[in-house]
């Protein structure tokens, strides 16, 4: 199963190799990771997508919690949270089309931030249902190329279920 | 005061109370060597870097204290790396100080450059590189703590030079602030009760405990608990000296060279009590088999170790000594006690038989046997001896044959299996324990892989003795092709070799060599003796095997008897 893993670090040099070395090491696979600095500057977020048994979860997130360099681990999937992906795409747009990916990019309140007299490159935001829904309606369009920058997630304030409890 | 880095360096190892410590210089380290020249720190050259990584786990493991090494850039860093990942399998406290050139150069491919941080990251518990002189105090003080607490384990400190030269206000900090690592020490206490619950509704329970009862101080916590509950304990090779050898509750090592009662008491248990001890493949064997009826309760300091190959019922994280303490405590008064230990008597008896009918044991006749070397050093030291093996069958009969009775007092290369381990490891057990007899148990293969730090142990008048048991072939190998490859001996035939004894005279040391039976007393006795190093080349049967033996990934019942 898929996981989402919240990992609060110190910011300091080598963080990152550490976190990708362990899984690179111990052969868990990493589907996605963005990181960056938090409101302390000292402390960073990393958002980690990971798949695989509940006994490898498991492991992971306890060898993720020995890293002397890490403050709080947080596997997000049994809690109520909220997550994101940014896309950039490049998508052909010329003649009728031009209106066509225009039209998509309203309804899915994306951007464009880039134009071309055959291409838009659109910038969208969504969980991973979205990004997938605009993906599939914008293939028969020509895509040229996608960039993604990986999840960020952040769990909710208010926790509906008691899932986290578990 | 203002200081240099290099001067804040020694200042900062005097503050942990260092007083050994084994290096090799080099160009970047030369301003910290200069220091330490005028410092009373006790230093020993060694004669590779890797024989001073041992040295200082030795020490660890003989003293419980940090053993500490020093060692330039580049390839002094790497000669350094089986030792770190040796004391990082099982779990010793050592810091390893390697040089780096001026961070300048750091990513310039510079001369003796080597990204040590990167190559020794996944093989430390935590390790650093110091940028600027304002952080080697807390730099150094931060290792030896992570190193010491919690699971013990390496840290390399990584120091460039000019750090070294750079100059700063010396303040050694009081306070350490870690906010992600903070050790659980004492056990959850519902935890321990449900534990408790469970032990006492066995029928048929086995204690089987590893190297964290010898980290945390554990064996006397251990031997109360083991005696409360008249239950058998089991060692793995790590735990061998934290439960006493002879003791009438000891059923040996188990796993893949273990005892037969052992390796039978497991596998038909129904309460296993697994503490400090991480069920490695070693001592599980087919681990869908290991234990199959049993409920597990688990005391381990490190949470990762828990439900990682076996599934656990009662995991309890936390320090060996304090869990064991509190259970101790609460089994004293506890009135289910008297019934649980009618209940396992029948258990009992079925172990005893299984000892009686499978002691450990070998063939007398022919050529002089290394398992009789090993009995006759045991009858001679009465166990009191610190002792070093290398890695294959003299490890083995070592763990087999030597009745191991207090804690520290059994050295070798666990986890990692590092031929070449047992000599230096010797020389460092030795240093920190100097009125103790130290012996490493040697192969003639694996002495051969340091054998240059004879002349460390003849220039610091290092008295340890190697009784090499010299079969002329690297036999654990050879006894693995001898069962399962069909006699086909590929590449482990090491009959040529170095004449042992003039080895021993060219650097200075006392050489002896032993073909009978009967000499083997006389000798070891003169060797006890000796001011000087001893090697002794005792010329033993060279086919003999270590029994019983279960095969790779077989369950443990499965086990050769011969």
């Amino acid at each position: 199963m898929r996981h989402t893993i919240s990992l609060t670090v110190e910011n300091k040099f080598g963080v990152l190799a550490r976190v990708a070395g362990l899984f690179s090491g111990r052969g868990y696979n990493i589907e996605s990771l963005s990181v960056a600095e938090t409101l302390d500057p000292a402390v960073s977020k990393m958002t980690i997508v990971t798949s695989g048994e509940d006994k490898i979860i498991e492991q992971i997130i306890k060898q993720l919690n020995k890293l002397i360099n890490t403050i709080k681990v947080v596997d997000l999937t049994v809690t109520d949270h909220v997550e994101r992906e940014m896309v950039l795409v490049k998508v052909s747009a010329s003649g009728e089309n031009r209106a066509e990916v225009l039209r998509l990019v309203d309804i899915f309140r994306g951007k464009i931030v880039d134009v071309s007299p055959d291409t838009f490159v659109v910038e969208l935001t969504g969980d991973e249902e979205k990004i997938a829904a605009v993906l599939n309606l914008f293939k028969p369009l020509g895509v040229k190329d996608i960039v993604r920058t990986g999840k960020v997630a952040m769990q909710r304030s208010i926790q509906h279920n008691d899932k986290e409890k578990k | 005061m203002k200081m240099t880095g290099a001067k804040i360096f020694v200042e900062s190892l005097k503050k942990e109370g260092v007083d050994t410590i084994f290096g090799y210089p080099g160009g970047v380290v030369l301003n910290i060597y200069d220091e330490l020249y005028r410092s009373d720190i006790r230093h020993i050259l060694v004669r590779h870097e890797q024989g001073a990584a041992h040295m200082a786990d030795g020490y660890a493991r003989a003293s419980g204290k940090v053993g500490v090494c020093l060692v330039t850039s580049g390839p002094g860093a790497t000669n350094t790396v089986t030792g770190i990942t040796t004391a990082y399998m099982d779990s010793i406290p050592i810091i390893v100080f390697t040089g780096q050139v001026p961070t300048n150069l750091v990513g310039n491919d510079a001369f003796q450059e080597a990204d040590t941080i990167g190559i020794t990251r996944s093989c430390t518990k935590h390790n650093f590189l110091i940028k600027n002189v304002k952080d080697m105090a807390r730099t150094i003080k931060e290792a030896f703590y992570i190193a010491r607490t919690g699971r013990p384990g390496p840290v390399v400190v990584d120091i460039p030079k000019d750090v070294t030269i750079d100059s700063t206000e010396f303040h050694y900090p009081e306070h350490i602030d870690l906010p992600g690592y903070k050790p659980i020490y004492e056990g959850h206490t519902g935890q321990i009760k449900r534990a408790i619950d469970m032990i006492l509704a066995s029928k048929k329970p086995v204690i089987y405990t590893g190297g964290g009862i010898i980290s945390s101080d554990a064996a006397k916590e251990l031997l109360t608990f083991a005696e409360l509950l008249k239950t058998p304990v089991t060692n793995t090779l790590m735990g061998l000296g934290g439960f006493p050898g002879e003791h009438p509750l000891f059923l040996g090592m188990l796993g893949m060279h273990g005892t037969y009662a052992a390796n039978m008491a497991v596998t038909h248990t129904d309460m296993l009590i697994a503490i400090g001890a991480r069920f490695d493949d070693r001592v599980t064997g087919d681990i869908n088999e290991f234990a199959p009826e049993a409920k597990i309760v688990h005391i381990d300091i490190d949470p990762t170790s828990i439900s990682k190959n076996v599934e656990v019922d009662v995991p309890i994280v936390g320090n060996a000594k304090s869990v064991l303490a509190e259970m101790n405590k609460l089994i004293k008064k506890d009135k289910r006690l008297k019934e649980f230990l009618k209940e396992i008597e029948d258990w009992k008896k079925l172990i005893k038989q299984w000892q009686e009918s499978h002691p450990l044991t070998y063939k007398e006749g022919g050529k002089l046997k290394p398992q009789f070397v090993i009995e006759k050093i045991y009858e001679l030291t009465k166990g009191n001896a610190i002792i070093t093996t290398e890695v294959g069958q003299n490890q083995m009969w070592t763990a087999q044959f030597y009745k191991f009775s207090k804690p520290r007092t059994f050295i070798t290369s666990g986890g990692l299996g590092t031929m070449g381990y047992g000599f230096p490891a010797a020389i460092g057990a030795k240093i920190a324990i100097p009125e103790a007899t130290v012996i490493d148990i040697a192969g003639d293969g694996s002495i051969q892989m340091n054998i240059q730090e004879l002349a460390t142990a003849v220039q610091y008048n290092v008295n340890v003795i190697v009784a090499i048991l010299n079969n002329n072939y690297l036999g654990m190998v050879r006894q693995w092709q001898s069962l399962f490859y069909g006699k086909r001996y590929s590449h482990t035939d090491m009959s040529h070799k170095p004449d042992f004894v003039k080895l021993a005279d060219a650097y200075g040391a006392k050489g002896y060599m032993v073909e009978r039976k009967e000499d083997v007393l006389p000798v070891l006795k003169e060797a006890l003796k000796s001011k000087l190093p001893v090697l002794i080349d005792f010329h033993v049967e060279e086919e003999e095997d270590v029994y019983p033996m279960v095969p790779s990934g077989a369950s443990l019942k499965k086990m050769l008897l011969a």
